[in-house]
């Protein structure tokens, strides 16, 4: 097998390189890559749809379709994780260990046995969790700028580099900071696995929604100067507008499938004990 | 040989992207484990990002968002002036989606691996093969 493997993949390698004679050279402004729809996109964003980022403005309105379907990609790969993994069955585990906050003695609790009564003990998962008070001040005063910082990227994204995918993917980093200097529990007990699957089916909801009502208002569906009576504005800035709202539904989505696809593999299902 | 010199100048960075490919290529199919198939996978979707965003690369272009964008006063933009933002909205989405898909690899891996208690392809064939 590795043979072939390397057979094939040096063969493949081979023709890929000898047909890179045809390919235009690297930087060159009238390659057919440049030349043929980009030029329009360019010249005519602020234009048609006052949004200088060209990137956001591809991305949300002239190929919106295109989005919109990527973002309902991701909303099943994490419906797939979902399930694939979710067990539902809640087995008891074998053993459970509290340690007590103040002094750090642990305590096992095996199975059916009382759970400990005040609060100062902490459930900590089976596998050595260190005291890790360094990681969890610092998680904990970083988690809120990370999260500022990632709602300026998404709301930005019109004059800046960002938009909903890396704002997004920068809110479900910062759950995911949180689960992985904390614990899962924690994570779960702050956005509820519900709720999150809910925000991830939101996010698909508000793009198709916005292409919809584009459509009850009479236009094609994803056209967003139809919003313009709605939203009070001239067409162009509509499309603007328009832009950003579907740019917080992906957002929204990206979010919640980031945090849902992990929580889902770190603890494979059990959302018990993760990562 | 100077020919082959001047073509390996032009075109270097789709030979890089050719390697890469063919790196991710020949991991999916020599590997016997399963997350170093996953790995393969993922530096394939990696070389396919790199050649993308290196055919939005214009020489003297800047970065696509436009100066002076926001204002009242309009001025003449020249897609010359700019680089190209198709493969960049492209990759963008590809990105996320190469995450979410490995989510599911890996998902998937899981599975595997609790049924058959091994990652290694040739253990899972021959425990299918026993059934």
């Amino acid at each position: 097998m590795k043979i072939t493997g390397l057979i094939i993949a040096v063969l493949t390698g081979a023709l890929l390189i000898y047909a890179t004679a045809d390919f235009p050279a690297w930087g060159d402004p009238a390659s057919p890559a440049s030349t043929h729809v980009s030029p329009r996109y360019i010249e005519k964003t602020i234009e048609e749809t006052a949004v200088p980022n060209m990137v956001t403005s591809v991305l949300a309105d002239y190929r919106g379709y295109d989005t919109m379907f990527e973002t309902t990609v991701i909303f099943s790969a994490g419906v797939a994780c979902f399930l694939l993994l979710r067990i539902f069955r809640r087995e008891e585990p074998e053993e459970r260990l509290y340690r007590h906050v103040l002094t750090g003695v642990t305590i096992h609790v095996k199975k059916g046995g009382k759970l400990p009564p005040s609060d100062d003990f902490e459930r900590i998962d089976t596998e050595w969790t260190p005291h890790d008070l360094i990681i969890k001040t610092m998680c904990r005063l970083l988690i809120p700028f990370i999260q500022l910082f990632a709602l300026y990227v998404i709301a930005h994204g019109h004059h800046s580099p960002g938009g909903g995918f890396q704002g997004g993917v920068m809110l479900g980093a910062s759950v995911i900071v949180l689960a992985m200097s904390q614990d899962l529990r924690t994570a779960v007990r702050r956005l509820r696995e519900k709720v999150d699957a809910l925000l991830c089916a939101t996010g698909v909801f508000i793009y198709a929604g916005t292409g919809a009502l584009c459509l009850l208002l009479g236009a094609d569906f994803l056209n967003y100067r139809a919003l313009a009576p709605l939203l009070n504005v001239d067409p162009i800035m509509a499309r603007s507008h328009g832009i950003f709202i579907v740019e917080i539904g992906v957002g929204i989505a990206v979010m919640a499938t980031m945090i849902w696809i992990y929580s889902n593999v770190s603890s494979s299902g059990k959302y018990d004990e993760g990562l | 040989m100077g020919d082959f010199i001047q073509a390996l100048v032009a075109k270097y960075n789709y030979w890089i992207y050719i390697t890469l490919m063919m790196i991710g290529l020949y991991a999916m199919i020599a590997k016997n484990n399963l997350i170093k198939k996953i790995v393969g996978m993922n530096i394939f979707q990696t070389a396919i990002i790199l050649f993308y965003v290196s055919i939005g690369v214009k020489k003297g272009g800047t970065l696509p968002i436009i100066e002076h964008g926001h204002g009242a006063h309009s001025h003449v933009v020249h897609a010359v002036d700019y680089i190209n933002p198709l493969p960049h909205v492209l990759m963008l989405t590809a990105i996320v989606v190469s995450v979410a898909t490995l989510g599911v690899a890996l998902a998937l891996g899981i599975r595997i691996y609790n049924r058959y208690h091994t990652l290694e392809e040739d253990e899972i064939l021959s425990q299918i093969r026993e059934k």
